[in-house]
């Protein structure tokens, strides 16, 4: 029975370690999947409370006397229950509206964080007088929840229910911005210099064993280089997007060669030698013809360079970027924050309330990345031209 | 027996004691050859004899490639093309190519035509532009193929109309001379079949030089044939004359298909 011709003994254990080898790789694959399951839904599951805030319903008197003093335009018991910073913006409210000179009105107020929490069921830090007048608010219905708005409309604040996302998102655009405006330009024609006019020597060779080495550097290295080149040296103003855009560029340019050497390479010689053929320069070939097939490729590469610099922490704190920025910048050259410092930051503070603000910075953050790893698919997609 | 071909027609290329080195590699060596003008001239031999190698010595396209060295010259209408005040654009403006694979740009098909022209200021946008697509396009017999779809991209066409789009590009920029390096090898018997009209008609305006491996095509098309073996000329002579009565042991070897 076993010596029909198709026979061969050696054939099951072949099967059987294949059939492991298959094992094995599915298990790595679930493995991986659940992990990043598991990361996501817990980030998931601590941001989302930072969505919402807590209001409370409370008489607010503005006059002479308690725009000197803002913590008497409440009712003492309210004290501890009312955001400080709510309270100092009623001079500002007045500002806008004169009228409410003199008059004392029934408000939503924004609630402090320790009532927030508590609110939240977290951990809090509440006398007990304090939580049975928060339960009779609850009883009066004069507490609720809102959507935080302030969480995506403001800049850091010492103070956890004030503070907000926003001027280290706007610092992080002007930064990468920078970056893009200086490494996309400067590594496209590096790339195309080495790949399209450069003969192969050995100076160009050691160049490109050097590019290629740059992108191995650690990070913090090139915070060191920035420091010492652009704020010691140069005298750019310290924490700004301009010097830790100038300092990201460092970074980019390595992956914007490396990718973009390969999506020249890539493109057919036999363009090339058309061009050539019809007694075209060097320069229109490249220009017309071989960079407009390139460009998927190089856009790629350049918006996956991007999504590694916006991630990128540890250069930026030693330019300073991880100043305490409660207003959004509006220039290049003014200090600035950026998103994961502002994360560092929140993730160093004592306050429980900061906890939920982490994740639902790293929340932001990640959102940001599929949104350019989108993109990239996109671009590479709509600018794909067959040859 | 070199260049024993007795030219009736005047000499458009004449090129005396070329060399060419890739490296150590001597890979043609010291060719003397008199190419006539409006004729079809073609280049056969073994694979690897050099016959590429020399074409594109004809229009300067090996300066492009590290490590050359060529010496020797290549008189076009009496001027040495490797003179030192002569630019290799400009031989190439004037000596157009067409490779074996067809590489028409990733453009449309309207632009493959005027790229060039535009940019050697031949032309310009527009009417010009217009016409000369269509003058193109109709010597290289695939307008009424293309005509409603001038705006698609070039490379959505067969491989036989991607080669002619190629020599309708080449046309286009209205050079003296066109090589050929086996310009059908890629393609189907009724494509080959339209190239090879197509080169007989355009014979009448311009000098064709031609590598091919098909012995049929040089003997259909061709009016010189010239034999190429480890980058020496062996024999350079009227087509019917070499295919018919070939001097020489190794010509005879070759077109009996006794190797290559
Ligand atoms: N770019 C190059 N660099 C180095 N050597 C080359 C190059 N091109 C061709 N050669 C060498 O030159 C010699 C002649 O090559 P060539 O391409 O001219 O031959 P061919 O006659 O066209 O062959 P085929 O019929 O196969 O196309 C070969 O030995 C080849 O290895
Ligand atoms: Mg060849």
């Amino acid at each position: 029975m076993n010596n029909h011709p198709f026979h061969d003994p050696g054939l099951k254990a072949r099967h059987r370690s294949a059939r492991l080898f298959k094992w094995y790789a599915t298990a790595s694959i679930a493995l991986t999947l659940a992990f990043l399951c598991f990361f996501l839904f817990d980030m998931g599951r601590t941001a989302f409370p930072a969505l919402w805030q807590t209001y409370v319903k409370v008489d607010v008197s503005y006059s002479e006397k308690t725009l000197r003093l803002t913590s008497k335009a409440i009712d003492r018991k309210y004290r501890k229950i009312v955001s400080r910073a709510w309270l100092r913006n009623i001079r500002r409210q007045v500002e806008v509206k004169p009228e409410l000179m003199g008059h004392t009105l029934s408000q939503w107020v924004l609630a402090d964080d320790q009532v927030d929490q508590y609110m939240k069921g977290h951990h809090y830090n509440l006398k007990v007088k304090q939580i049975a007048v928060v339960e009779a608010l609850k009883v009066e219905g004069a507490i609720e929840m809102r959507w935080n708005n302030i969480f995506f409309a403001r800049g850091d604040s010492k103070l956890p229910e004030n503070a907000g996302l926003l001027s280290a998102l706007i610092g992080s655009l002007l930064t990468l911005g920078v970056t893009m405006l200086v490494a996309f330009p400067l590594g496209v024609m590096t790339a195309v210099y080495l790949e399209e006019f450069a003969r192969d020597n050995t100076l160009t060779r050691f160049i490109e064993v050097n590019i290629n080495n740059l992108a191995a550097i650690p990070s913090i290295l090139f915070g060191l280089l920035g420091l010492a080149v652009f704020i010691n040296l140069f005298g750019l103003p310290r924490s700004s997007p301009l010097v830790g855009g100038l300092t990201l560029a460092l970074m980019t340019l390595p992956i914007i060669i490396v990718s973009a050497r390969a999506a020249l390479r890539s493109v057919p010689d036999s363009i090339r030698q058309a061009g050539y053929g019809l007694g075209l320069t060097r320069v229109q070939i490249v220009q017309d013809h071989v960079l407009p097939l390139a460009m998927p490729g190089i856009l790629t590469g350049s918006v996956i360079g991007v999504a590694q610099a916006m991630g990128e922490t540890a250069p930026l704190i030693i330019i300073g970027m991880i100043a305490f920025i409660p207003d959004s910048p509006t220039s290049i050259v003014e200090a600035a924050t950026v998103l994961p410092a502002q994360i560092f930051t929140w993730a160093g503070l004592p306050e429980r309330a900061y906890v939920e603000k982490t994740a639902a910075g790293i929340v932001v953050i990640l959102l940001i990345l599929f949104l350019l790893n989108t993109i990239a698919v996109y671009l590479r997609k709509k600018y794909e031209i067959k040859c | 027996m070199k260049s024993s071909a007795r030219q009736t027609t005047p000499v458009k290329i004449k090129i005396a004691g070329l060399n060419l080195w890739y490296g150590d590699n001597h890979a043609v060596k010291g060719i003397d050859m008199a190419i006539p003008a409006n004729r079809i001239t073609a280049l056969i031999g073994p694979s690897g004899c050099g016959k590429s190698s020399f074409l594109r010595c004809i229009n300067r396209m090996n300066d492009l490639i590290d490590h050359v060295r060529i010496d020797g010259q290549v008189i076009v209408d009496g001027k040495n093309i490797y003179d030192n005040d002569v630019d290799e654009i400009a031989v190439r403006k004037r000596i157009g190519m067409v490779f074996q694979q067809p590489n028409p740009f990733p453009k449309s098909i309207y632009e493959n035509i005027t790229y060039a022209p535009l940019k050697h200021g031949q032309v310009r946008k527009g009417r010009e532009s217009d016409a000369l697509v269509e003058a193109s396009l109709s010597s290289a017999g695939l307008w009424n193929e293309v005509k409603d779809k001038l705006h698609s991209p070039g490379t959505s066409l067969s491989g036989g109309q991607q080669q002619r789009l190629c020599i309708a590009r080449a046309i286009a920029v209205s050079p003296d001379i066109i090589l050929m390096d086996e310009p059908s090898s890629a393609l189907d018997p009724i494509s080959t079949e339209k190239i090879e009209s197509l080169m007989l008609e355009l014979r009448e305006n311009y000098t064709i030089v031609i590598v091919t491996h098909n012995m049929q095509q040089a003997h259909r098309t061709a009016d010189y044939t010239a034999y190429f073996h480890l980058g020496e000329l062996v024999e350079y002579d009227e087509t019917k004359k070499l295919f018919m009565n070939p001097g020489q042991q190794l010509t005879e070897d070759y077109i009996t298909g006794r190797f290559g």
